[in-house]
């Protein structure tokens, strides 16, 4: 038995090491000082912080942190909102025309907005919402939505009718039953929804490349791919950077990661 | 009044209908709620719908980004795009990505997946491990592996190591556009492995007991259980990687920016290089176009062939 079991534990070790590699190398590369020309490999005799600090000073790591927050919030916050709101009379009124609504939105799911990107630039400029919170907010929002409301109709056609009509005989305007019943229903749902558009609104490169422009407004994926484009290879001020962006996510990840594989999971199998 | 006592609810059902909105029913007073879905509809309209159309009409002129001035120029863009040797390129190494990733992911994760199925110690802190570079920005992903990569980085050390010369991986369009394919399959594979992970933990062990009964080793319980029951969970992975992969952007924007020359672009960094580096707005346009048709076609074909391959147990 423990034979049989020790090639798994192997295995497992081996596919660990690959998955973390790039990360190990760059951790290892961070707390060198550029100095220092040994292998990747090696660790430092002694552990350099003078990349963290010139990744902060030079990189402007908090401004980008500080946005990327706001942005990330702003955009989850909304995404939930609106899609909970669509997703009830869609699920809960059923005509021709909420039946066509609905394929409309969730046929944005196969609409990549790379592919819009030159109009969509065009529609932000006309609006003045190059490089602004509420700019990239908007267009996050947009595309994040659909699978959002996905998860919300599937939720709520799961909940009983019953529930909304039982309240309503009692008097309670329909406005009401969706925020008092239905909403609180939906905690499990939302927590995959904040998940799923958290992780991909924190990570994002391509729309923050186009529509924040102005320095000021730089996300933290921005900021790094800025040290390799401008500082022509301080690569260990990159490193440094690179790992301090990874750390919260990564926290966050191991101790919600029941809730991080369920929201996989609700976008993926229902 | 038979039916009645045998279903109780039915009366009390109507006459709760009854009384509701002096009779009109609750279908109107759901109706109502309608309006809570117009702010979403507004965000497609304007995001996404009027840009669609938008796009169209930008990619039938000769615009360029910024300027006031531009003509309509008939189909020479997409003319010009059928003859562009370097947007062949870009299609054929789109499609490398897209379908070279989906493979090995669904190969890998479906391993992985097998794998970290059984029971053994420290499975779960092997799935944790394997699941969390999908959980990183894909662009601080290729600047990490860049740094594996890099000329004086972590491979050729190796390789030194063993008395070998020092290579420059990404200086060969080959070598780089299989080292992004990796890179993207081993970031993503996870995605695979959490959705095969979930499918293998549906399938009911009878089935397997039942194979066992009748003779069957491991491979012909893999290939007679295991494989056919998850091919709802195969197509749904195989349709999520498919459409990330023909998407890739951030990995090459990392790694190589799309050289040498242009030999590793896909269509949406050509489409960026286009736009914002050659200022063609109404070229770009219609490569974006040519994105759209593209994922949107994979994308409908992957649901197509679900349809009417899906198995009925």
């Amino acid at each position: 038995m423990k034979a049989r079991s020790s090639w798994k534990i192997a295995l497992t070790v081996l596919i660990s090491a690959v998955a973390i590699l790039p990360i190990y190398i760059t951790i290892i590369v961070s707390v060198k000082p550029q100095t220092d020309l040994s292998s990747f490999w090696v660790p430092p005799p002694a552990i350099s912080a003078e990349n963290f600090a010139g990744a902060f000073v030079i990189g402007r790591l908090a401004t980008a942190f500080m946005n990327t927050a706001i942005i990330t919030a702003g955009s989850a916050a909304m995404v939930v909102l609106l899609s909970a709101m669509a997703a009830y009379p869609l699920a809960r009124h059923r005509s021709r025309l909420n039946a066509a609504v609905t394929t409309f939105m969730l046929s944005i799911l196969m609409v990549p907005g790379l592919s819009l990107l030159v109009p969509l630039y065009v529609v932000l400029v006309h609006i003045r919402g190059i490089s602004t919170y509420w700019g990239i907010v908007l267009i996050h929002v947009t595309f994040n939505l659909p699978l959002a409301i996905f998860l919300y109709l599937n939720f709520i056609r799961a909940v009983p009718r019953d529930f909304d009509e039982a309240a309503l005989i009692d008097g309670s305007s329909v406005y009401a039953v969706f925020a008092r019943i239905i909403l609180p229903l939906l905690k499990p749902v939302t927590v995959s929804v904040i998940i799923l558009c958290g992780v991909a609104v924190w990570n994002d490169y391509q729309f923050s490349l186009y529509f924040l422009q102005s320095p000021p407004m730089r996300v933290i994926t921005l900021a790094i791919s800025s040290f390799f484009a401008v500082s022509g290879g301080n690569t260990h001020m990159a490193a440094a950077a690179a790992v301090v962006s990874i750390v919260p996510i990564t926290i966050l990840y191991v101790v919600l990661q029941k809730y991080f594989v369920q929201g996989v999971l609700d976008s993926a199998l229902k | 009044m038979p039916a009645v006592r045998r279903r109780p609810w039915a009366l009390r059902r109507t006459a709760r209908l009854a009384i509701l909105e002096g009779g009109r029913g609750m279908e109107h007073t759901f109706r109502k709620t309608n309006i809570m879905y117009l702010p979403a509809l507004a965000l497609f309209l304007v995001f996404v719908v009027y840009p669609f159309f938008e796009g169209i009409r930008i990619a039938f002129t000769n615009w360029n980004g910024f300027s006031l001035h531009f003509k309509y120029v008939a189909l020479t863009n997409f003319s010009v795009l059928a003859g562009d040797r370097n947007v062949r390129t870009a299609l054929l190494n789109t499609l490398l990505y897209g379908f070279g990733s989906t493979f090995f992911q669904q190969v890998l994760g479906l391993a992985y997946a097998l794998l970290l199925n059984q029971e053994f110690k420290g499975r779960t802190v092997g799935r944790t491990i394997t699941y969390l570079p999908v959980l990183i920005s894909a662009v601080i992903m290729g600047y990490m592996w860049y740094f594996v990569l890099q000329y004086d980085g972590a491979l050729n050390d190796v390789i030194a190591l063993f008395g070998g010369k020092k290579v420059l991986w990404l200086s060969r369009a080959g070598t780089a556009i299989s080292l992004i394919v990796a890179i993207n399959t081993l970031q993503y594979l996870g995605v695979s492995m959490i959705i095969y992970l979930a499918g293998l933990q549906n399938i009911p062990q009878m089935y397997y007991e039942a194979a066992v009964l009748d003779g069957a080793g491991a491979w012909r319980r893999f290939r007679g259980v295991t494989l056919p029951l998850l091919y709802p969970a195969i197509l749904t992975s195989v349709t999520i990687n498919l459409i990330g992969g023909l998407k890739l952007f951030d990995v090459i924007r990392a790694l190589t920016g799309g050289g040498p020359g242009y030999a590793t672009h896909s269509l949406a960094t050509l489409l960026n290089a286009t736009y914002f580096g050659s200022q063609r707005a109404g070229y770009a346009a219609a490569i974006g176009v040519l994105l759209f048709v593209t994922i949107f076609a994979f994308t409908v074909l992957t649901q197509a062939v679900s349809r009417r391959k899906e198995i009925q147990y």
